[in-house]
């Protein structure tokens, strides 16, 4: 196994084009490395981007966004007041990831990277409509984080590309986030269902929505008709209702040993009833 | 296989070693420094007994590859001791007899010393929470819990 830490994404770039066989780039290494270990894959070329300009900082722009670098470890977004304060559900779902040693490694990136269809943080990212820049032979394109799954561990990355930043929009006036998860257990397990709702309300009535589903398809799953069944209403019980039928109507879950077709689907609805009701007070204002 | 120079500080001290870059930083610590108190048991990051703490942060030595180690600060088990005085944590683990195999006891008393760095404080629930990832198989946490808590208790009134 050849590793290097290139000085910049261009140089990690070009060394992932050029190499041949199994490639991996390491951030935080909560997944890399249990892989390399198992043998599961062991990487020819694997490309430590940490020692790149940049990737340990949390920059608030001027425009209200944040660019989050891509070595930025759980722990070090918890810790950010005001990061918190803007995207509660994002920080939140990422915080959910592992253990107290898990979070002063994992990283936003790597969570979406690994290609998980249970990843916490990415149905909180697709919710608030994040997006990552990719660097590549080409140079860098935008992609929304909902276009970056393709399959269980397969990403839409071609050979040479990686991501360089995740970008977060600026929250805002009257929005709020919230992710939500279930697991058999109170810590440290993977999402059976994970749902992730931001909205933005007017007075007491919901005018942008989006929600995003996690550990029930192949893939995070955007629905938009989760969506219309809140915007325009008040989040009343019929708002609340149509918003559970919409995403268990969206669910394409597996049977597994964590949970059936028939719980995910239900409990798909009833996670996105309370993760919209916390996302809902957080936007007007409560600091739930 | 060529092997990668790595200059790094454990507990202080400078030390170099020669790794393969596939070698976890655990692996390195204990087979080319001696330094044995971090321990594997899962080898995937679930278990907690090697944690060691990488520039102040909590990790798993199992999960930080040895190359990574260049130019950080480690602190292990092994400099939690003043010399022959132990660690307040250290000593109250051994009053509550907060262990039994022991094989758990380095990457817990690691991880605490962070969490009371961090927290003073802390409620029961915030350090069992923190050492969430800390299993131990024998004591059945309550003693850890209290020696933790106890410990706390006694830094805040010697501060």
């Amino acid at each position: 196994m050849q590793y290097h830490s290139p000085a910049s994404f261009a140089e990690a770039s070009a060394l992932a084009a050029n190499a041949t066989g199994i490639t991996r780039f390491l951030a935080g290494g909560t997944d890399v490395l249990v892989q390399l270990r198992s043998e599961v894959v062991t990487p020819d070329t694997l490309i430590d981007i940490k020692k790149i300009n940049g990737v340990r900082d949390i920059n608030g722009n001027a425009d209200g966004s944040w660019t989050i670098g891509v070595a930025v470890t759980g722990a070090e977004m918890t810790e950010h007041p005001k990061l918190s304060r803007d995207w509660p559900g994002v920080v939140e779902a990422m915080d959910l990831i592992g253990s107290t040693q898990v979070q002063g490694r994992a990283t936003l990136t790597g969570n979406l990277c690994n290609g998980s269809p249970a990843a916490d943080s990415v149905p909180a990212m697709v919710a608030a409509g994040v997006t990552v820049t990719v660097t590549g032979p080409n140079g860098e394109r935008v992609v929304a984080v909902e276009d970056i799954p393709t399959g269980p561990g397969r990403t839409s990355l071609a050979k040479g590309e990686l991501i360089a930043a995740v970008n977060i929009p600026a929250r805002g006036q009257n929005g709020g986030d919230a992710y939500l998860r279930f697991i058999p257990r109170t810590e440290m397990d993977i999402a059976v269902v994970g749902v992730g709702v931001n909205l933005r309300v007017d007075g007491e009535t919901i005018t942008e929505a989006r929600v995003a589903l996690g550990a029930v398809a192949p893939t995070v799953l955007l629905v938009e008709n989760c969506a219309q069944a809140i915007i325009g209403t008040k989040l009343d019980d019929t708002a609340l209702d149509a918003l559970a039928a919409a995403a268990s109507a969206a669910c394409k879950p597996i049977n597994d040993k964590r949970g059936t077709i028939e719980f995910r689907t239900e409990v798909a609805g009833v996670l996105a009833k309370r993760a919209a009701i916390i996302a809902y007070a957080r936007a007007k204002g409560d600091q739930a | 296989m060529s092997k990668l120079h790595v200059s790094t500080t454990v507990n202080g001290d400078t030390v170099e070693f020669l790794c393969d870059p596939r070698e976890t930083l655990l692996d390195c610590l204990r087979d080319k420094l001696n330094l044995t108190g971090a321990k594997e048991g899962c080898g995937t990051g679930d278990c907690g007994a090697c944690s060691v703490t990488l520039d102040g942060r909590l990790v798993c030595s199992c999960l930080v590859l040895g190359v990574e180690a260049e130019g950080k600060q480690i602190a292990t088990v092994e400099g939690m001791a003043d010399g022959e005085v132990l660690h307040p944590l250290q000593r109250q683990f051994i009053e509550h007899a907060a262990l039994q195999c022991g094989i758990c006891t380095p990457g817990i008393l690691v991880a605490a010393k962070t969490l009371l760095e961090k927290n003073p404080d802390p409620t029961e629930e915030e350090a069992r929470y923190w050492l969430a990832g800390n299993l131990c198989r024998c004591t059945g946490y309550d003693k850890i819990i209290r020696a933790v808590l106890d410990t706390a208790a006694e830094l805040r009134e010697a501060s």
